[in-house]
């Protein structure tokens, strides 16, 4: 068949089937979605407290007075964020390393490496703010920080660095043992093997999973409210105290919600591409 | 006698390339037919099309009289009575020797477990795997792992068998071990489509040879004839290089 190819009359039908399955399934999918949500909203605005619960956490009046003090708290949550984060990930690494090394000298490291991720993984988050942000500065050692918002962040880096460490560590056990008999084969170092052929693997299938953690940071620079920080959800329960409305805490969800669902999308995003990329055509 | 398997004018393309061209093929019942070819000549996606793996771009396919080439057929009816194996093995690393045989036969075709184990454990037994029945597929051998694989396809009594390239990542002495299976198979009547560089093998066992060439079907016809006098130049190349003067 050298000349162009065109379908058959049968490839056509069978276009037209596939089209007619498909805008089928759009249908359902369409009709599915509007119901349950429309049956949720029902449920929710008829139930016998709605009216007294709207007037207490989504009234438009005390959303707009509180809006400017929340929206300066969150200011807080989001800069402690961003500067807790690239610690946690060095820190994080740096333990997961030395709990996989197997270097007589470093026996010491492990042993302490576990002996943290134990321990620090097992105190809540928000026990770890209080002790730290109330406990350090009371000690009053001379050239310590006494901010509160300082040890609740070191708090936040203890504690999440433990789970992201054990992420790390995940994602190093996983590399097949093959890939480090390859790598000695080629007379790589113990360091040089993790430094260019283990880790660069790890770090790649455990994204997703560091993002989930990050996701949940970003919620948890909440906990420093504990500590009397003067963050969103402080500034929110400061306004309702003061007012007896409790809607500023929904205009802080809202802010959390916000700042949260790009870093999902990013998670969801990447896990297809490596999906595809590493997994292109093996079905 | 209506053939069991009816492949008309199958065309498959990924984007602009074009994987399989008019290709045309009837498998009656106890057929045996080799595909053979260079990599890449569309072998494998003929079969994985045969499977349902794969949407057609044009053409039609039937199976036992019925056209399974409609979007509206539902794949998992036509695998039912279909096995295919693959050249990875593709075997369920958590699930043991017998486990793996009796999945689909207890999950899908209704048998209960004990009917199902005491047919994997015949099957097993019949291809010299009754050792291995508890073990994990990690702990067996490429040619053993190929064997249980062989047998969880058949473990499901498939009207029709496909095999993909089965032998081509073994170790050259774990080959024959696999072939001798699939030898019997055809022995016993067993109705196969089978991909494979195997060509001494494809001449004994094969009712059927096809020759493939970029995604077309050049040339089909019983082994003494492709093999000894074939009668595309394109043939003639390929078993050139690939057999042994």
């Amino acid at each position: 068949m050298s000349t162009v190819w065109a379908p058959s009359e049968r490839e056509q039908e069978r276009r037209r089937i596939r089209r007619r399955q498909r805008a089928r399934s759009v249908l359902i999918a369409t009709l599915v979605t509007v119901g349950v949500f429309v049956g949720l909203g029902v449920a929710v605005t008829g139930s016998p407290g709605w009216p007294s619960v709207q007037e207490l956490f989504f009234n438009g009046f005390h959303a707009r007075e509180s809006f400017d003090a929340v929206l300066e708290g969150f200011w807080i949550n989001v800069k402690l964020f961003l500067i807790c984060q690239p610690v946690i990930l060095v820190l994080a690494l740096g333990v997961a390393l030395a709990r996989t090394a197997r270097s007589a000298w470093l026996v010491p490291v492990r042993l302490l490496a576990a002996l943290y991720t134990d321990v620090f993984r097992g105190i809540p988050t928000i026990l770890l703010v209080i002790l730290l942000a109330f406990g350090v500065p009371a000690l009053r050692l001379e050239g310590l920080p006494t901010d509160r918002l300082f040890w609740a962040g070191v708090a936040l880096v203890l504690s999440y660095g433990a789970y992201v460490a054990e992420v790390f560590r995940s994602g190093i056990d996983s590399i097949h043992p093959s890939q480090i008999a390859s790598a000695e084969a080629l007379a790589l170092s113990r360091a040089q093997t993790m430094r260019h052929v283990v880790v660069p693997q790890a770090v790649r299938r455990v994204v997703p999973p560091l993002l989930n953690d990050f996701v949940s940071l970003q919620k948890d620079t909440a906990l420093v409210a504990a500590a009397g920080v003067f963050d969103a959800v402080f500034a929110a329960r400061d306004y309702g105290n003061f007012n007896f409305n409790y809607t500023p805490l929904v205009v802080v969800a809202g802010f959390f919600v916000v700042m949260t669902v790009p870093l999902a999308r990013l998670t969801d995003w990447l896990q297809r591409r490596y999906a595809e990329r590493e997994r292109a055509g093996a079905r | 006698m209506s053939a069991l398997l009816e492949v008309r004018g199958v065309r498959k393309s990924y984007g602009d390339r074009v994987v399989l061209d008019d290709v045309s093929l009837d498998v009656a019942a106890h057929d045996v037919i080799c595909l053979i070819g260079s990599s890449g000549s569309g072998k494998s996606t003929l079969l994985r099309c045969i499977d349902l793996l794969e949407d057609i771009d044009d053409g039609v396919i039937r199976f036992d009289g019925s056209e399974i080439s409609d979007p509206r057929v539902d794949p998992r009816e036509v695998r039912r009575q279909i096995g295919m194996v693959f050249q990875a093995y593709n075997l369920f690393p958590h699930l043991s020797v017998l486990d793996n045989c009796t999945l689909s036969p207890r999950r899908v075709h209704g048998l209960s477990k004990r009917e199902a184990e005491d047919r994997a454990r015949d099957l097993l037994a019949t291809f010299g795997l009754s050792d291995h029945v508890d073990k994990h597929p990690d702990r067996l051998s490429g040619g053993q792992q190929q064997r249980v694989a062989l047998v969880r396809a058949l473990c499901t009594r498939p009207a029709l068998l496909l095999l993909d390239e089965i032998t081509a990542a073994l170790d050259p002495e774990l080959i024959g071990e696999v072939l001798t299976i699939v030898r019997q198979l055809a022995e016993r009547g067993t109705t196969m489509v089978l991909a494979t560089h195997e060509m001494s093998f494809a001449r004994e066992v094969a009712t059927s040879v096809c020759f493939l060439s970029e995604g077309r079907i050049l040339e089909q016809g019983p082994p003494a004839e492709i093999f000894s006098n074939p009668r595309e130049e394109r043939t003639r190349q390929f078993l050139r290089r690939v057999l042994p003067s």
